[in-house]
């Protein structure tokens, strides 16, 4: 049998009023890609953050066996120096500071505490090239884009000397070309002696480069799958994470396509630092009462600032263009604006944009609409408590009361609770802005059921999402964006992944032909 | 197809509605352990310089003193609340202050002017200020920080302008008699105070009925709250407190009237932050101001108003001032801000904003005004008396910023 690199025994972590871990169990072969699923919640970046000293020895109970010997690590410092190194999710990177700056970050190469820049910027180089970038090491980080950050952030666990290299969600930010470099360049570091542990949610990749498998849930572990003599399907992996099969992952719904609710013509749109910017050209487009359009497009097409500069004004400067709402048109000079007709937007960014973190679920979900709660400005408690309480089962926020900081709740829970807020605030047309980004299969499907209910009760709502299949399960009809214009539009039936994807490219191509005229 | 009941199932399990007892006092001192430790140490302190100043700190006139001296830092702080709630501070207010009250002084002193068209100007003067310093920080968005050190300098120099860099005394005793002045006495007693303890008496009665209110409130949603006989051991010694302050201020001259000024107040600004959609919007201002405009909140209006009410409680704690002191200084309200940016901070609000309460403030601010007052009795140097609050309020934080780990 092969090596044991790493062995985490009867971990329990407990926080004020919830069991994050309970006497959970991991072992890690040496050289090997150790996957860690489960939902959101389930547990994985809790039990990363044990390893790797974030959660000091004495915070939590059980042993971890790291080559043989028992380790109680005080800080992240302890970890590193045996060789764990962990790459967060938010990239642990400074902007401003060139890429080798950054890669001897708190390991620079210096005598007697001067920098030797010599050995720092060839060291880099080398560094660089192991994980297939070619840039030069003095440009700052700000200035490459997200994929290569990531592989400077590994490239800096290179540089600490790592031997387990922990990554949570390391392609959540990258897009399919990146993403399939770095997976590469994990089985590389691998076949160098590198073992790896991935959190990810994306179980395609998981599938495709793991070699072993353990699942997460509630806090526990649920079993370990290992290639070669299990079942290294989606839906295996899926069935262990949920505890059940998920036969659709879509739920359906007959719902009744009305009138045109709102209508949306020649929007025209230029960024708000920079007015000489044009951000939306002369866009067109409507959603029908108790209809689910979709708006496709690559990270930067320009579709939430189309919905956020629809919502009031909150992003953009100059705009111009007509808003039809159920055949009036609309002025809206700020966002409370947009609320009182019945336009709401839902942010991509809960946690920097859409909730206040440090208070509790009662009152962000009441935050929407204060007028609803409150005669002359005093607020009614009780009916607040009651509306909290009645979202809170609705939706089926998991949390220990309405009084629950949300801050302390889990990806899926915490975008349910803004969603209640927006549903609180009875809206008629809802965008909704990559809504289940980052939360898990179980939470995503029951947020795909309270849109099926709200169009089903005549709403309209405008989806906006870089995940295909979630586009082309839910929505009735889907726009496509590029470089700020609609450059497409399929209905339920002819929309395609290959149809929306060539849809983008030829617009791309056209662009590139025409670029200097534009 | 996921079955929600089966999901609904675990989240009813998680219990709800409990009560603590006395068994659980540890949960509750740590669940709130902020607030708790501030009161406690506010009684520490009371209970230490009592001994050092063999009973000078509770005598009658010494605590019908140090209510009055330290009024205008309290009236201040609670404006200074809102501020610091919003994530941002205002370092104008000791000049603000100083300035409105030099205005009055030359309303009443060189004008002639009645004592209530003074007082009614000189507030709308400091609403003016706010509105002018509100203007800049809420829509031009200059960082608060610059725009009221700006004030600062600002109303400095015009103070000094105004004042020709004199002193102008003295006021009428209509002026003074809200800073100075007492409750007077309808029952015509010589040696106790009687309406005084009317007063504390009614005070207590209204807060047991209006805590007993709210504990049914909490019953009735089933929420955490704390047992029958800890709410009784709770609500006694509070008003046991109340009488016994109610006490000791009758057998000196009563009930001084900025005590009533400063219990109004503290009372509105509660009932303003924790129960009225404003309050609401000025806490999620704090809490993520980004999320609270994509929410509808109107937030510079929001972040304007809390300047503009900074300012006109500056303005009232310059009257106050000028009122106890009986002459408006060129120097007057100098280091003020300091002191109630203090009292927040030792009172638990948070400098990123979004967490704090009035009450805490006024704790806060009795914290540092008792320091001084006990330091002062055992004739501590002023120097070291600068010094030693120093310490306290960064232990203070420091304390806030530990236990706050200790619970994440």
């Amino acid at each position: 049998m092969a090596e044991i690199i790493l062995e985490m025994k009867s971990i329990t972590k407990e926080f004020p009023g919830v069991k994050a871990l309970n006497q959970v169990q991991l072992q890690v072969t040496k050289g090997e890609i150790h996957a860690l699923v489960g939902e959101n919640g389930a547990g994985k970046s809790t039990l990363m953050n044990v390893l790797s000293g974030v959660y000091p020895h004495g915070s939590y109970t059980g042993e971890i066996i790291y080559q043989g010997e028992e380790c109680k690590f005080k800080n992240i410092r302890d970890s590193e120096h045996v060789g764990i190194v962990i790459i967060h999710q938010e990239l642990a990177l400074v902007p401003y500071m060139t890429i080798a700056e950054n890669l001897f970050l708190g390991n620079e190469r210096s005598n007697k505490g001067i920098i030797d820049w010599n050995a720092t910027n060839g060291e880099s180089v080398a560094l660089l090239r192991k994980v297939g970038l070619q840039d030069n090491p003095s440009v700052r980080i700000k200035d490459i884009g997200v994929g290569k950050q990531q592989l400077v952030e590994i490239a800096k666990a290179l540089a600490k000397e790592v031997k387990l290299l922990i990554l949570d969600e390391p392609t959540a930010a990258l897009n399919e070309e990146e993403s399939q470099n770095l997976l590469k360049l994990l089985l590389e570091l691998k076949k160098q002696g590198v073992t790896s542990i991935i959190i990810s949610h994306k179980l395609n990749e998981i599938e495709q480069i793991a070699d072993s498998i353990t699942i997460l849930r509630d806090g526990a572990t649920i079993e370990t799958l290992v290639r070669g003599f299990d079942d290294f399907t989606e839906e295996r992996i899926i069935k262990g994470m949920v505890g059940r099969e998920i036969v659709d992952r879509f739920p359906g719904r007959d719902n009744f396509v009305g009138d045109v609710a709102l209508e949306v013509n020649n929007w025209s749109v230029y960024d708000t630092m920079d007015s000489k910017r044009h951000v939306i050209k002369n866009v067109n487009f409507n959603v029908r009462e108790g209809e689910i359009v979709g708006i496709a497009g690559l990270m930067g097409a320009g579709r939430t600032e189309l919905a956020m500069s629809l919502f009031g004004g909150a992003f953009g400067s100059n705009i111009s263009g007509d808003m039809i709402l159920k055949g009036k048109k609309l002025r809206l000079k700020s966002e409370a604006d947009a609320m009182k007709v019945g336009i709401a937007y839902l942010t991509e960014d809960r946690k920097s944009a859409g909730l206040v973190l440090i208070d509790d679920i009662r009152h962000n979900i009441t935050m929407g609409n204060h007028k609803k709660i409150s005669k002359n400005y005093i607020i009614d408690e009780h009916k607040e408590v009651n509306v909290a309480n009645e979202y809170r089962n609705k939706l089926n926020i998991r949390s220990s009361s309405i009084r629950q900081r949300t801050g302390n709740l889990s990806g899926g829970n915490q975008q349910k609770v803004v969603l209640s807020r927006w549903i609180y605030s009875d809206p008629e047309v809802l965008f909704l802005d990559e809504p289940t980004r980052g939360i898990d299969v179980g939470a995503k499907f029951e947020i795909y059921q309270i849109m099926n209910e709200l169009v089903s009760q005549g709403k309209s709502i405008v989806m906006i999402s870089s995940e295909m299949p979630e586009l082309l399960g839910m929505c009735d009809r889907v726009y496509v964006m590029n470089e700020g214009r609609i450059i497409g539009e399929f209905n339920r039936y002819d929309a395609t992944q290959e149809n929306i994807m060539r849809c983008i490219m030829r617009d791309a191509g056209k662009d590139k032909s025409y670029g200097q005229t534009r | 197809m996921v079955k929600l009941d089966k999901l609904k199932d675990q989240s009813t399990k998680i219990k709800e509605g409990r009560t603590i007892g006395i068994r659980n006092l540890r949960y509750l001192f740590m669940s709130n352990i902020k607030q708790y430790t501030m009161l406690m140490a506010l009684i520490l302190i009371v209970i230490v310089f009592q001994y050092t100043t063999n009973g000078v700190l509770l005598r009658p006139i010494n605590v019908s003193n140090l209510i009055q001296q330290n009024s205008y830092i309290l009236i201040m702080a609670i404006g200074m609340l809102l501020v610091i709630l919003t994530g941002n501070i205002d370092l104008s207010v000791g000049s603000v202050a100083g300035f409105v009250g030099a205005v009055s002084a030359v309303m009443i002193v060189q004008w002639k002017w009645g004592t209530v068209e003074t007082i009614v100007i000189s507030l709308v003067i400091g609403a003016l200020i706010g509105a002018w310093q509100g203007f800049w920080i809420a829509y031009v968005r200059i960082p608060a920080f610059i725009v009221t050190l700006a004030g600062q300098l600002i109303f400095r120099g015009l103070t000094m302008v105004i004042l020709k860099g004199m002193t102008l005394a003295p006021f009428t005793p209509g002026y003074t008699m809200m800073a100075a002045g007492f409750l007077p006495d309808f029952f015509g007693n010589d040696g106790l105070h009687l309406t005084t303890m009317v007063f504390g008496v009614i005070t207590v009665l209204l807060m047991v009925v209006s805590d007993l209110n709210k504990r049914r409130q909490l019953r009735k949603h089933n929420f955490e709250m704390i047992s029958m006989p800890l709410f009784i051991i709770k609500e006694v010694a509070i008003g046991v407190s109340i009488i016994w302050i109610s006490y000791i201020l009758a057998q000196y001259k009563g009930l001084p009237i900025v005590l009533i000024l400063l219990g109004f107040l503290v009372v509105l600004f509660t009932f303003i932050t924790q129960k009225t959609t404003i309050g609401r919007h000025i806490y999620a201002f704090g809490g993520n101001e980004k999320a609270a405009k994509l929410s509808g909140i109107k937030t510079s209006r929001v972040f304007f108003w809390v300047y503009v009410n900074m300012s006109v409680l500056a303005a009232l704690a310059g009257i106050v001032f000028a009122g106890r002191l009986n002459a408006a200084t060129p120097k007057a309200g100098g280091n003020f801000e300091l002191d109630a940016i203090a009292a927040c901070y030792i009172g638990g609000a948070s400098a990123s904003g979004g967490i704090g309460t009035v009450v805490g403030a006024i704790i806060g601010g009795l914290i540092m005004g008792i320091l001084n007052n006990g330091m002062s009795i055992m004739s501590v140097s002023i120097d070291w008396q600068q010094a030693i609050k120093g310490f306290v309020l960064l232990a203070a934080v420091a304390f806030d910023v530990y236990s706050k780990r200790k619970t994440a």
